[in-house]
C-alpha cells in the first residue's frame, strides 16, 4: 500500500466514523433497525467477497457458515447465558466446518467448477437436517433445535464477560455498524499482507505459486476459514439482532442474494459487497412500500440490466470511469 | 543430481512415456528434443510434480521424489518455465518477480534480488506494467525472471525460445551462457538453430522413449535420429 492509499483509507475511516454516528441523530427507529441488519449481512458479504474475490474460490454457499454461526451463536449463548462465549463459538465452529469441507475439496484437488456445486450443496443439506431435527431428541443443553421453527428468544449481545449487561437497540446498531468497518479494515490489511498477496497470486495462476514452492491447497485452506469465521460471526449479530434463528438461513434464495450481492458490488474489491448489499437490500426495503411496483419484478429487471451495462460490478467501472478521467487530463 | 528409473506415464493405454532412464549430472546444460508427441513434455512434466508417474522412480538431489507435490520439488530448489508463460496476471512485473523471491528470502532481501532480476532481464522500465498486458516475449522474460530470482540449483525451461523474436532469444541465449555452469538446465527446445546454439549434450526422445544421448554433432551425425525425428530440421541445422 503506498502513501497515497494509506491517506484516501485514513479519510474514508474517519469519513465513515461520522457517518455511523450522524446516522441515528437523522434517522428514525425503523430505518436504524434496518440499517443494522444490512451491516450485519455486508460483513456476511464481505466474508464472500474474500473467499471469491481475492480468493478466487467460487463458495456459491457461503451463507452456510453464517447459518452456523447464527445457530451456534444462539445455542452457547442461551446454554451459558454469557453472549461472549456465542460469539466465540460462531467464530471457531463456522471456522472449523470450513477447515474439514476445504480439507476434503482442496486437498482433494476439486476443481474451481465442483467445488462451487459442492459448496452450493452446503447450506442445501444444512436446511433439510435442521428442518428434520424437530423434537425433544434434538436438544443442545438446555436449547432444542426447534427443526422448522428454529430457536426463539435468542438473547441479544452483552458487554463481554458481563451477562446481564445487554445492549440496547442503539448498541446493537453501533455494534454492527462497527464492525463491518472493523471486518472491512481487516481484510484491506489481509489483502497487502503477505499471505493475502499469496492468495491472490494463487487465484490468479495455482500452477505457478506451485511451481514457486507455495502449498496452493494451505492458502486457499486460510482464506476459505478465515471467510467462515468472518460469516459465522456476522451470523451472531443476525441471531441477537433478530432475537430468534431459523433453517431460512440455510435456504437457496438466502444463498442466492449474497452471491447477488457481490457481483452487483464488484467481484475483486473489498468496497464493491458492501455497496451491492446495501444498495440491494435498501432497494428491497423501499420498493417493498411502494405499491405500484412489484418488488421481484423490479428488482430482477435492475439486475439484468446491471448484467448488461455493468458487468464488473457498480465498483470496478466506476474505478474504471475514473481512472480514464484522471488519465484524459 | 537428476535420475530417472524405468519411467512410465500411460494415458488410457498408450504409454507416452515408456521406460525411460534418464541421468544428469550437476552444472550440466541439457536439451531434450523430439518430435510432437515423444513423450518429452509427459516427461518433463514428471520430473516437476504436475503428472505422476505411473511406475518407475524419480531421484532429485539423492532423495525420492516420484509422485511429489509441484511445490515441493520446487522447494527443493527446481525452477520450472512452462511452455506457455504461466504468470499471475493481475499482478505487476515487480511483484511477480518479488513474489517468488520472497518464498525463501526476508521482505529487504526480496525486494533487493528483485530489483537485480528486473535491471538483468531490462524490465526495470516495465515493474509497475500488469505482467497481462505484456507481449508474449516480455511474458517469457518476466517468467524466467521469476525463476532464476531464487537462484534454483535446477532448472527446467520448457520451449524458452517460442515466440521470441530473433532479438530476444539471442539475450535468452545469452542469459543462459552467464548462467551455465552456475546451476543445472534441462532445455526442451524445437528451435534446431538455438539447441546448437546452447547444446552441450541432447537426449533425443522418440515415442516414449531416449532414442539417443549425444553430443549435437553426434546427434545430428546420427542416421536413426534424422530418420525418426530431424529429418528437414537436420538439413537447415547443418
Amino acid at each position: 500500500m503506498g502513501g497515497r492509499d494509506v491517506r484516501t483509507l485514513i479519510i474514508g475511516v474517519i469519513g465513515a466514523l461520522v457517518l455511523i454516528f450522524a446516522i441515528p441523530l437523522f434517522t428514525e427507529v425503523y430505518t436504524l433497525y434496518n440499517l443494522t441488519v444490512f451491516a450485519v449481512l455486508a460483513i456476511l458479504t464481505l466474508s464472500l467477497g474474500l473467499v471469491w474475490g481475492m480468493g478466487g474460490i467460487i463458495a456459491l454457499g457461503q451463507s452456510a457458515f453464517f447459518g452456523v454461526g447464527a445457530y451456534a451463536y444462539a445455542v452457547v449463548t442461551l446454554n451459558l447465558g454469557d453472549s461472549t462465549w456465542g460469539v466465540l463459538a460462531a467464530i471457531v465452529v463456522p471456522a472449523l466446518f470450513a477447515v474439514a469441507l476445504g480439507y476434503f475439496t482442496f486437498f482433494g484437488r476439486i476443481s474451481d467448477v465442483y467445488f462451487a456445486v459442492i459448496s452450493l450443496t452446503v447450506p442445501l443439506i444444512l436446511l433439510s437436517l435442521i428442518n428434520t431435527a424437530s423434537g425433544p431428541a434434538y436438544q443442545i443443553g438446555k436449547v432444542n433445535i426447534g427443526g422448522y421453527n428454529g430457536i426463539p428468544a435468542v438473547p441479544p449481545l452483552n458487554i463481554p464477560f458481563m451477562p446481564g449487561t445487554e445492549l440496547s437497540f442503539d448498541g446493537m446498531y453501533y455494534m454492527a455498524a462497527l464492525s463491518l468497518l472493523a471486518v472491512y479494515l481487516l481484510l484491506r490489511v489481509i489483502v497487502v499482507s503477505r499471505f493475502g498477496r499469496t492468495v491472490i497470486a494463487v487465484r490468479e495462476n495455482e500452477l505457478r505459486a506451485e511451481l514457486l514452492g507455495y502449498d496452493a491447497r494451505l492458502y486457499k485452506l486460510g482464506v476459505f476459514c478465515i471467510g467462515a469465521a468472518i460469516a459465522g460471526f456476522a451470523g451472531a449479530l443476525y441471531a441477537a439482532w433478530g432475537s430468534s434463528i431459523g433453517p431460512g438461513v440455510f435456504s437457496m434464495s438466502f444463498a442466492a442474494q449474497v452471491v447477488v450481492w457481490v457481483l452487483l458490488g464488484g467481484l475483486g474489491t473489498l468496497l464493491g459487497p458492501i455497496i451491492g448489499c446495501f444498495l440491494v437490500q435498501g432497494l428491497t426495503t423501499w420498493l417493498g412500500g411502494v405499491s405500484q411496483l412489484n418488488p421481484e419484478i423490479t428488482l430482477g429487471a435492475l439486475f439484468v440490466a446491471a448484467v448488461l451495462l455493468i458487468p464488473s460490478g457498480i465498483v470496478p467501472a466506476l474505478r474504471n470511469r475514473l481512472t480514464a478521467r484522471v488519465k484524459g487530463k | 543430481m537428476l535420475e530417472t528409473q524405468d519411467l512410465w506415464r500411460t494415458f488410457g493405454g498408450v504409454a507416452a512415456v515408456a521406460g525411460v532412464n534418464f541421468s544428469l549430472q550437476e552444472g550440466e546444460l541439457r536439451c531434450l528434443i523430439g518430435a510432437n508427441g515423444a513423450g518429452k513434455s509427459t516427461f518433463f512434466k514428471m520430473l516437476t510434480g504436475q503428472i505422476k508417474p505411473s511406475s518407475g522412480r524419480i531421484r532429485l538431489f539423492g532423495k525420492d521424489v516420484t509422485g511429489a507435490q509441484p511445490f515441493a520439488i520446487a522447494r527443493m530448489g527446481v525452477g520450472v518455465k512452462t511452455q506457455v508463460p504461466n504468470l499471475f496476471n493481475q499482478l505487476s512485473v515487480h511483484e511477480n518477480i518479488y513474489l517468488s523471491a520472497r518464498r525463501t528470502m526476508a521482505d529487504a532481501q526480496a525486494r533487493r534480488a528483485t530489483h537485480e532480476m528486473l535491471e538483468r532481464i531490462q524490465m526495470l522500465e516495465h515493474a509497475q506494467t500488469l505482467t497481462g498486458t505484456l507481449a508474449h516475449g516480455h511474458r517469457q522474460w518476466v517468467e524466467l525472471g521469476m525463476i532464476l530470482a531464487v537462484r534454483p540449483r535446477l532448472v527446467l525451461l520448457d520451449e524458452p525460445a517460442a515466440g521470441m523474436t530473433v532479438g530476444e532469444v539471442e539475450r535468452t541465449i545469452a542469459l543462459l551462457e552467464q548462467l551455465r555452469g552456475q546451476c543445472t538446465f534441462i532445455v526442451v527446445e524445437h528451435d534446431m538453430h538455438f539447441i546448437r546454439r546452447i547444446a552441450e549434450r541432447v537426449t533425443v526422445f522418440h515415442r516414449g522413449r531416449v532414442l539417443v544421448e549425444d553430443t549435437m554433432e553426434g546427434v545430428l551425425r546420427n542416421e536413426e535420429v534424422r530418420d525418426a525425428y530431424l529429418g528437414q530440421h537436420g538439413k537447415e541445422a547443418r
